[in-house]
């Protein structure tokens, strides 16, 4: 586990500054009706590091996602990727500068087959542009060398005997494992993961707990939103907390959880329950 | 909520009360009407003079044409075809259009009789030919000699037309609600709706003019007889497809296949020419505005109608549960709304009042087995620029395209009106998606 | 009744010219709905644009076959672009409102008289493929083909046409299996998944658009030329529907499907015409006459299209797995 002089800069409080910030957004704010659904001050995440976001539900972690990676538009506010600016950026641009997202209700696309979902999530392909489609040589390569990749992500994800069949054949835990390897297809900087472990065989989130790991020594950043909070001790450096809409603590795992304004926050929607024992309710749906 | 099992009866009632009081009001027109026009026999369907002994209906070819006089249609005028022994003649209808139906591929002298010219036409070419040798339709354009002086000012006519706007938009309005409270609780867009207007305007032909039967009796039966069509449709067809957990989209193309069908269906028990209803009732002039008492009574109709539907949704246990279902069916389902049941009543109440516009409809103007079809998507433009499944933003959305519909024949020809409609759709769309009225919702 | 001549008609509909005109304008909206789901309600005014198009460059401009044709297919990509550009970013729905509504103002102004000047008003345009049947290698004569004999026009029409069909089928086996025609599958299931992997969605839909639109406007331009006259009577909401029909019957994310399903369904108008009209001319159906056969057909056509939709989605070739009709 890193070093938390690595990761933040000064006092550790919510929204405080990073060493090596990938991610910084302030003031960002997207109200539904009468409800605030986000309102975050200032938020930075730290390059290289994996950082858990956690809170009760409808603590507006996927509304926050949706708004950073321009899903959805928020009502005021600013926010960087590795220093360029990302307010206002279509999504499909922002995945293309490295800033690659997964969803928490699943979206393997069920009728194309496995290894064509994961040839999907490659960028650069030129046989993905209209006139070149047409002329095959311009794009065998290419294909082939995604293809390659794609296979040996699969194998990382024990996808690969599933590779030829539809993704609507999968479970749903292989879904979710399927749309990570997918994003992974393009070599993001940063991941952020929404729920990756709801529904995966607790065999499999053994191994999937190394492959972000994994990421992490590759280089990449990863950002995941978790409800299981073995799981947000066991692998994160850094773990950010909300709690209606706002960033109410921040720190390393062990402290955050016994940060009472994290306590609060929870127990205001969950009673009685062990911060440490309970895995809370995934909702789906959001 | 607990709805308990006879307010459907009373619902169904309130419907139907409303649609008796709009319907009485109709009688008081009545008299007039029938007196100025006894049972009035289809204007347009051709007349074998002599010559051919076959049925004309198997006569694979035809001559026909619009005539048209500053771009108003002419009316009641006659034209003649002939060729060596045989002749035939026709009528123009409310549109100027007259068709005749002819046995052989041959070249026909056409002309038009002048003793049934309105007073002070003149046509430059009464006697044309049609060469029917290559094709099996020719059109024949009748030119008339002169141009009437505009007498009119514009302001008078501007006038004159939204009157007409306002007329033709509260037809639109009872239809388009039906079209509306259909989406709203079961997401169907359907393409089917128009053949509930034209049930209505076919069946008061059939009850009013062809068999005689009072007005008000004959627009009430045809109210009943399209409000079960909406209950047969519903239970035979739309819940079943429902209950397979069919797509929107899928249903969709469903309801196009079935107004083919049910469009077919009508030609082949009403064949295909225009029915006249009522006549057209009498002028009535005040101001600028010339109309008459038929359509001032539709009018009447039209609102009462409204009013009713309004006062149904907001004060009454089922239109307070429609809205429920509209807004959120499963949670509706959730609170013991019984949501099938409000939705079958939803299609019998949305059958009846588009049945009411096709009944008001075929006695203000006339009526074919294409009437509701024709003006399908009037009541899809009027139902999107209100804003989808809201019935307040269906009559809004109806009455800026009658509006619009009456109002641009004055800048562009008279054919091109719904055009006109149609492209204000498509620009209100592209410059605010969810409508006039409707809520900003995330689309797509 | 002649049972050989009945066989003899519908099998001549096997290479008619409306079957390829349709099967080639059904490849079209199996671009835009098979494969790329998009709800376009307004084939007609691409095809009716293909036909104006032509007519109007060969007579008014006085351009060749190949003006004639390019300016046809521009017409229609234009039509698409304007279409596309404010609708696709909405929800699916609204194409296909906008798209009934633009060809259906399309079909109202091709053919209202104030523009006669370039439509030929109410009468259309006509006798506008003299450079077309220039072209025919075919020296004038009949030709017996076994079932049909055609004069050298009809079989040069015959040829183009179906060749047409060949020439787009094979374009579209090509790009449906690029990389490209993968992204439009996974747009048509889940459009917000294909953004979150980088690609711009808005223009992948545009492009499948405009090239569905082009293509339909091929069969809108054989559809005339067969004849010479194009009439805007000929556009009607009813030739799109006839063409969904078309489409779903062989199978809508399909390639062989809508040329199938375009000869089954003439064959099957066809077929019905000569029987039912048969039965009639000998007096076994007292209660119809040889006009409302006609009229059978279409009817029947409906109640296909909705046995179609609610049995058999897929069509004769789909596969249940990949058609989807979303929402
Ligand atoms: N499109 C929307 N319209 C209205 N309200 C919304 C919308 N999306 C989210 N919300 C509301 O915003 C709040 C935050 O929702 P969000 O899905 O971001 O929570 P979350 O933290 O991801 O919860 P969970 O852990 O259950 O996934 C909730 O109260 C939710 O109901
Ligand atoms: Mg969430």
């Amino acid at each position: 586990m890193a070093n938390i002089e690595q990761i933040a800069k000064g006092a550790i409080e919510p929204g405080c500054a990073k060493v090596d910030p990938i991610l910084v957004a302030s003031g960002v704010t997207r109200q539904f009706g009468g409800l605030k659904a986000v309102d975050v001050a200032h938020l930075e995440i730290p390059r290289g590091k994996i950082t858990a976001l956690i809170g009760p539900n409808g603590a507006g972690k996927t509304t926050l996602f949706n708004l950073l990676t321009g899903f959805d538009k928020p009502n005021t506010g600013t926010w960087n990727f590795a220093g360029k600016d990302l307010a206002g950026v279509a999504p499909h641009k922002v995945a293309r500068m490295g800033m690659v997202r997964t969803f928490q209700l699943t979206k393997a696309l069920s009728l194309l087959t496995v290894i064509d979902n994961m040839r999907l999530g490659a960028q650069d392909n030129p046989g993905e542009k209209f006139f070149a489609a047409f002329v095959r040589p311009l794009w065998a390569n290419k294909e082939r060398e995604i293809t390659e990749r794609a296979d040996a992500l699969l194998t990382r994800f024990k996808l690969d005997a599933k590779r030829d069949d539809y993704a609507a054949g999968l479970s749903g835990g292989q879904r979710k494992l399927l749309e990570m390897a997918r994003a992974l297809m393009s070599k993001p900087e940063l991941v952020m993961l929404d729920e990756p472990m709801a529904g995966v065989n607790p065999a499999l989130t053994q191994s999937l707990l190394e492959h972000i790991k994994g990421l992490k020594e590759n280089g990449t950043t990863v950002l995941f939103v978790e409800h299981d909070m073995h799981m947000v001790r066991h692998i994160s450096d850094w773990v950010v907390v909300m709690a209606e809409g706002k960033i109410v603590a921040e720190g390393p795992p062990a402290d955050v959880m016994k940060n009472p304004a994290v306590i609060d926050a929870y127990l205001g929607a969950h009673a009685n329950s062990d911060l440490g024992d309970v895995e809370i309710a995934t909702k789906e749906g959001n | 909520m607990f709805l308990p099992k006879h307010t459907l009866g009373r619902g169904l009632a309130f419907v139907f009360a409303t649609l008796a009081i709009a319907a009485s009001a109709l009688t008081i027109s009545a008299p007039a009407s029938a007196a100025g026009h006894p049972v009035a026999k289809s204007q347009s369907a051709p007349v074998v003079l002599a010559g051919d002994s076959s049925d004309p209906s198997t006569w694979e070819y035809s001559i026909g044409g619009a005539l048209k006089l500053n771009g108003k249609p002419v009316k009641g005028v006659t034209i003649i075809a002939t060729n060596g022994k045989f002749s035939a003649k026709s009528v123009s209808d409310v549109g100027g259009k007259w068709l005749i139906a002819v046995p052989e591929a041959a070249i026909y002298k056409v002309s038009i009789d002048k003793a049934t010219l309105p007073s002070g036409m003149a046509v430059a070419n009464p006697e044309m030919e049609a060469d029917l040798t290559a094709f099996s339709f020719a059109p024949v354009l009748f030119k008339f000699a002169g141009q009437t002086v505009q007498t009119v000012s514009f302001g008078d006519q501007l006038v004159g037309r939204l009157f007409s706007g306002l007329n033709f938009g509260l037809l639109l309005a009872i239809a388009s609600i039906g079209i509306s409270l259909i989406f709203g609780t079961t997401g169907l867009s359907n393409f089917a709706h128009g053949e509930m207007v034209t049930l209505g305007a076919l069946m008061m032909w059939l009850l009013h003019a062809s068999m005689g039967w009072p007005v008000i009796l004959a627009g009430l039966v045809a109210v009943l007889v399209t409000g079960a069509f909406g209950w047969v449709q519903d239970a035979a067809l739309w819940r079943p497809l429902r209950k397979r957990r069919m797509g929107l989209n899928q249903m969709m193309i469903v309801s196009i296949g079935f107004s083919i069908v049910v469009r077919y269906v009508y030609l082949l028990l009403f064949d295909g020419d225009t029915k006249d209803i009522a006549g057209g009732g009498n002028i009535i002039k005040f101001g600028p505005v010339s109309t008459t008492d038929l359509t001032l009574w539709g009018m009447l109709i039209s609102v009462v109608a409204l009013g009713g539907v309004a006062l149904f949704l907001t004060r009454t246990r089922i239109g307070k549960a429609t809205r429920a279902v509209s807004d959120n069916a499963a949670l509706a389902s959730a609170t013991g709304i019984d949501v099938e049941r409000i939705i079958r009543i939803v299609w019998v109440t949305a059958a009846a009042l588009t049945g009411l516009a096709g009944v008001l409809y075929g006695l203000e103007l006339q009526a074919n087995w294409l009437t509701g079809f024709d003006i399908l998507l009037l009541l899809f433009a009027s139902v999107t620029l209100g804003g989808l499944g809201t019935a307040l933003g269906a009559t809004v959305g109806a009455l800026i395209i009658g509006m619009v519909v009456e109002v641009s024949s004055l800048f562009i020809p008279n054919e091109l009106r719904y055009a006109a409609a149609l492209v204000i759709l498509i620009v209100i769309l592209i410059w605010r998606p969810q409508g006039v009225l409707g809520k900003k919702q995330r689309l797509g | 009744m002649d049972f050989g001549q009945i066989f003899n008609l519908t099998a001549g509909e096997l290479i008619g010219v409306f079957t390829a005109a349709y099967a080639l304008c059904a490849l079209g909206l199996a671009m835009h709905f098979g494969f790329t789901g998009l709800l376009n309600f307004g084939q007609a005014g691409f095809a009716a644009l293909g036909a104006y198009g032509y007519a109007f460059a060969a007579l008014k401009l006085g351009w060749n076959m190949w003006g004639s044709f390019g300016f046809g297919m521009v017409c229609a990509a234009v039509f698409a672009l304007i279409l596309g550009l404010p609708t696709l970013r909405l929800r699916a729905d609204y194409l296909a409102i906008v798209t009934i509504a633009a060809a259906q103002a399309l079909y109202f102004f091709f053919g209202t008289e104030k523009y006669a000047a370039f439509t030929g008003g109410s009468n259309g345009l006509s006798e506008f493929g003299g450079d077309f049947y220039g072209y025919n290698p075919f020296p004038v004569g009949r030709y017996d083909l076994g079932i049909i004999t055609l004069s050298e026009k009809e079989i040069w029409i015959r040829v183009v046409s179906w060749g047409l069909v060949a020439f787009v089928a094979v374009l579209l086996v090509i790009l449906t299996r690029s990389p490209w025609g993968r992204t439009l599958k996974g747009i048509r299931e889940d459009e917000d998944a294909v953004r979150s992997l980088g690609k711009n969605v808005f223009v992948y839909k545009m492009q499948s658009l405009v090239l569905g639109g082009v293509i339909g406007s091929l069969g809108g331009m054989v559809f005339v030329l067969s004849s010479q006259t194009n009439q805007a009577s000929t556009w009607v909401s009813n030739f799109t529907f006839m063409t969904w029909t078309v489409l779903l019957l062989g199978g809508a994310a399909t390639i062989l499907g809508p040329i199938v399903g375009s000869a089954v369904f003439f064959m099957f108008l066809m077929f019905t015409q000569a029987f039912l009209e048969g039965l009639v001319n000998i007096g076994a159906l007292p209660f119809l006459s040889i006009a409302q056969v006609g009229q059978i057909r279409y009817l029947l056509v409906g109640l296909f299209l909705m046995l179609l939709v609610i049995f058999r989605p897929q069509g004769f070739f789909g596969n249940k797995k990949e058609l989807q009709f979303n929402g």
